[in-house]
């Protein structure tokens, strides 16, 4: 083990436990939770998701941006796994055969 | 043997084991990349055990690597991980009448599609429970700490994650949960907003539109800012409709399919 990285990993563990506790704390503190909280609060997933894969769609190439747009699509009319499914296909054959 | 017969620890496992495709490659990448900075073995699993938070503990050991001073380090991890301060204040109503020990549990566990799947079980209308929680966070929590053990020990085992697509179903699954909120209200305006800022932010010093030192990691953070604060302008339901909005996320079918009331879920935009 190196001594100093086990207190980085420790303070580092710490940090990540308190930002997962932290919303949860001061929301539940909160008697009545305003409308426009609770709006915010149920945008967090669709944010934050969103936030994550963006740039994917412009950073890669032709092909990242069309299995995500297929991906979308397909979400319109069917479930979750078949769409990331067929996605995943789109993407596999199009960076091997074209 | 009643345990595994449970429907809802099976549900668990169904819908964690498929991302396990996408899960162990990054965390086998952590391992080897930990190692080749020095790290031992033992320093890099139990960082993958105890920190558990996969992107910050890329920036933590590549900082490391840097010699950076243990404040900055610690800086970057939190603006990493700032995003699971809204994910636990948004599991708020989902948990708040659990146990404290239940919390914690749900609190260390809380991953990007741990909190995801979260969402999706109570959008479903499934009350949540422990033992579902559990085995779902089972599969991402052995997943990632065993191939940060082989990536440690073997280095990347899988060379080319590409040609598989695996580099890929992360951000599909993603995508896909994304798509399965759209029933909730204002969804297409949090949804572009996050997506614009997230992508100016991640790309615009690359494109020389913004300092250097923006950039990813920024772009989840302030992205998702971005799309929750849209969501909290828009002027709020008149009074009485936090029960139409209640109905809205607890339809939509096993899938996560919104069910086809997009335009009926509309007029609570406008009051």
């Amino acid at each position: 083990m190196t001594p100093d990285f086990v207190w980085l990993t420790l303070a580092c563990a710490a940090l990540t436990f308190a930002t997962r506790a932290g919303g949860y704390l001061v929301l539940s503190r909160i008697p009545n939770i305003p409308p426009r909280v609770e709006a915010a609060l149920d945008a967090v997933p669709a944010a934050v998701m969103t936030a994550l894969v963006a740039p994917a769609f412009f950073s890669g190439t032709w092909r990242e941006a069309f299995a995500m747009a297929l991906c979308a699509l397909l979400c319109l009319r069917f479930g979750l796994s078949g769409a990331v499914a067929a996605a995943m296909v789109a993407l596999v054959a199009s960076r091997h055969l074209v | 043997m009643r345990f595994w017969n449970d429907p809802d620890v099976r549900a668990g496992f169904t819908v964690g084991l498929p991302l396990l495709g996408a899960v162990c490659p990054v965390a086998m990448v952590f391992g080897a990349l930990s190692v080749q900075l020095g790290l031992t073995v033992a320093d890099t699993v139990l960082m993958s055990a105890i920190v558990y938070a996969g992107a910050s503990q890329m920036v933590a050991i590549d900082l490391w690597g840097q010699n950076v001073p243990a404040w900055s380090i610690l800086l970057a991890v939190f603006a990493v991980n700032f995003r699971h301060l809204l994910y636990s204040a948004a599991l708020t109503p989902i948990i708040q009448t659990q146990r404290w020990f239940t919390k914690a549990f749900v609190f260390f566990f809380l991953v990007d599609p741990q909190f995801a799947f979260t969402e999706q079980r109570a959008q479903e209308g499934h009350p949540f429970k422990l033992r579902w929680y559990a085995a779902l966070a089972s599969v991402f929590f052995f997943g990632w700490t065993i191939a940060t053990l082989i990536g440690a020990m073997f280095g990347s085992l899988i060379k080319n994650p590409e040609a598989l697509g695996l580099d890929m179903l992360l951000p599909l699954y993603f995508l896909a949960l994304v798509m399965g909120f759209r029933a909730r209200p204002r969804w297409a305006l949090v949804v572009t907003v996050a997506g614009v800022v997230s992508v100016l932010i991640a790309l615009g010093p690359e494109l020389g539109i913004l300092p250097a030192w923006l950039g990813p990691p920024w772009h989840v953070t302030i992205g998702g800012l971005a799309g929750v604060f849209a969501a909290a302008l828009v002027p709020p339901h008149r009074p009485g409709s936090a029960a139409g909005n209640k109905a809205a996320r607890n339809s939509g079918d096993r899938n996560g399919n919104a069910p086809p009331l997009d335009g009926a879920a509309a007029p609570q935009l406008r009051p």
